[in-house]
């Protein structure tokens, strides 16, 4: 496990490195949750009230989805391991006595996570101190709070398991772009990154809960804000459990089958 | 010790030709063809041993040693290295050998040297202790403490080529394996790499298995050749061997003072100009002592210099008669 966090460190670190692109980040971020707010809100106003989602418990989602976009944007790859592959630099790698999967996976969590780091605390504090309704409010309980860290997590690790289908395919398909940009618009549209799930048509929705993108984001925002409670909470933690165990096993099923018949490019 | 026995590889390429519609035709259907990089290889190399593996572009060189390492599978045929498959047990295989591949980089480019060092160390888990010794003997050999500090995005191609090497041999491997390392180089750092190989061979008994477009590597390190062309070994013997077969005309250099050289059965003249000439005997004929009194017997010799065939001749006469 320890050369597993080296490689999880060595990434972080690097990844702490850029400021400046993190203080664009978080101005971005901001921007786009104010208008995502704005464009609710003038809905809310001529709405009848038939919301799934009180404006608070929205704003809520909002501002939680822009802190911790690094965590589960799908549009976001490590371009290291995609070059890896079709460099074939990948063959130093497999000259390592680990295993790639673990190894790249550790990777792109530590990408994620010292984006995240530098930027999620700007975000938070800013949107909590906003009037009202506006702004992010406090979980509904301390339990739930903490659920929704645990929840988090794991949904994290989904999402990058997810990823991790999409680095695989790279040795089967060399150029990875194709099925990146479909993987992204995908996983966006279902995860609830543009829409959050709940404002879905109810059959619809039956359908998006099931499917391993609303085991990402949307599982742990609606705990916080309060719109999943009670058993609920439970289901779907166990969902992202499912899902997670499905995705790593398919992954690593994928990854040995790609490494029988690698080629390493390039002489 | 590593045993080859019958590797067989091939590579399924697709293929088109030029031109807007035959690239449309390919998106219905694609002409494949099979390139037979590997074609029943087989050799054996004992423990200790410094093995030059040469050949032309394409020969299947970086294949055999991708498949060694782990890295490839190959079709058929079996490989036995320390006792293990490579790429059966890619993990524990690993573990003891050490692989640089001259054209690729296993440094991180935004990091300082030694922190690659340090995740190398983890990787392979190294204890501090024996860490540290073998880190100082490689620093001090190669010579690269001023620069292990430095972020390997800075470094030189020579610099860097030093520091990949080192950082193949942090864990201590039983066998190395060397794909072009002193492609690029300049006579400096070559030299230094060639001196720090030998010093590994001889003091670690690390086996060394080098790949190399560079005859001088060859002649500076290894007593064996293996020659592989279109995927199979054409040779495999020594250097001097080699150099026997090739030995049969000599180059003379001569410049002198008087009138030209006139004919001697045995040698033939290249070139003859203002009193400086190039002559190539044939000492299955005439002995090369001979000769030399022949010519001076003819003209007034002011200087002489004798020439065998250089490593990179004999190479091309290998490539030649064996049509690869």
């Amino acid at each position: 496990m320890r050369k597993y966090l080296s490689f999880f460190k060595i990434r972080f670190i690097n990844g702490l490195q850029y400021r400046a692109a993190a203080w664009a980040g978080i101005s971005t971020q901001f921007a786009w949750g104010g208008m995502m707010i704005l464009l609710f809100w003038a809905f809310y106003q001529n709405g009848q009230n038939e919301f799934p989602m009180t404006f608070p418990e929205l704003s809520s989602y909002l501002w939680l989805q822009q802190a911790f976009l690094a965590l589960f944007m799908a549009w976001y790859f490590d371009n290291e391991i995609f070059n890896a592959v079709s460099s074939g630099n990948v063959a130093y790698e497999l000259c390592r006595p680990v295993s790639i999967y673990t190894m790249w996976f550790m990777k792109n969590m530590a990408v994620r996570l010292s984006r995240v780091v530098l930027r999620c605390m700007p975000i938070l504090l800013v949107a909590a101190i906003l009037p009202k309704p506006f702004n992010i409010s406090l979980p509904v309980s301390l339990f739930a709070g903490l659920l929704f860290l645990a929840s988090m997590f794991l949904g994290f690790l989904v999402l990058v398991a997810f990823t991790m289908l999409i680095y695989i395919s790279t040795f089967y398909t060399i150029s990875p772009l194709g099925i990146r940009i479909l993987a992204i618009s995908v996983v966006d549209f279902f995860a609830g990154g543009i829409i959050p799930l709940p404002f879905f048509p109810e059959n619809i929705k039956a359908i998006m809960y099931i499917l391993p993108f609303a085991s990402m984001q949307n599982t742990p925002f609606l705990i916080y804000n309060g719109y999943l409670n009670g058993l609920d909470i439970l289901w779907s933690m166990l969902l992202q459990a499912g899902w997670l165990f499905a995705l790593v096993f398919v992954g690593r099923l994928m990854m040995t089958k790609a490494l029988k018949k690698v080629v390493i490019q390039g002489g | 010790m590593i045993e080859l026995n019958n590797i067989n590889k091939t590579f399924k390429i697709a293929k088109r030709n030029a031109g807007f519609g035959e690239a449309v035709k390919t998106l219905f259907k694609k002409d494949y063809t099979y390139i037979h990089a590997l074609n029943d290889v087989s050799f054996k190399i004992n423990d200790g041993e410094m093995v030059g593996y040469i050949g032309p572009n394409g020969a299947g060189k970086s294949s055999t040693i991708k498949i060694m390492s782990g890295i490839l599978t190959p079709d058929s045929g079996e490989c036995i290295i320390n006792g293990r498959t490579p790429w059966k047990d890619r993990i524990n295989h690993v573990k003891e050998i050490g692989v640089v591949f001259g054209q690729r980089s296993q440094l991180w480019w935004d990091v300082p040297v030694v922190d690659s060092f340090e995740l190398i160390k983890d990787i392979y888990k190294v204890d501090d202790a024996s860490f540290g010794k073998t880190l100082n003997d490689l620093v001090e050999l190669l010579d690269i403490g001023e620069i292990i500090r430095t972020p390997a995005r800075q470094l030189s191609l020579g610099q860097r080529m030093r520091c990949e090497i080192a950082a193949s041999l942090l864990h201590n491997p039983k066998v190395l394996f060397l794909d072009e390392p002193t492609i690029g180089l300049d006579a400096v750092s070559k030299i230094a790499v060639r001196n720090f190989i030998k010093t590994l061979n001889k003091e670690q008994g690390t086996t060394v298995i080098l790949t190399t477009h560079d005859m001088q590597d060859i002649e500076a390190l290894t007593e064996r050749i293996l020659l592989i062309g279109k995927g199979k070994i054409l040779l495999d013997g020594t250097l001097n061997e080699l150099k026997k077969r090739n030995s049969t005309h000599k180059t003379l250099v001569v410049d002198y003072m008087g009138d030209r050289i006139g004919d001697i059965a045995g040698i033939s003249i290249t070139k003859d100009l203002d009193g400086h000439a190039e002559l190539v005997v044939d000492t299955l004929e005439i002995p090369v002592s001979q000769a030399i009194s022949l010519i001076s017997a003819q003209v007034d010799v002011t200087d002489l210099s004798v020439m065998g065939a250089t490593a990179e001749e004999m190479v091309v006469s290998l490539y030649k008669e064996f049509e690869i």
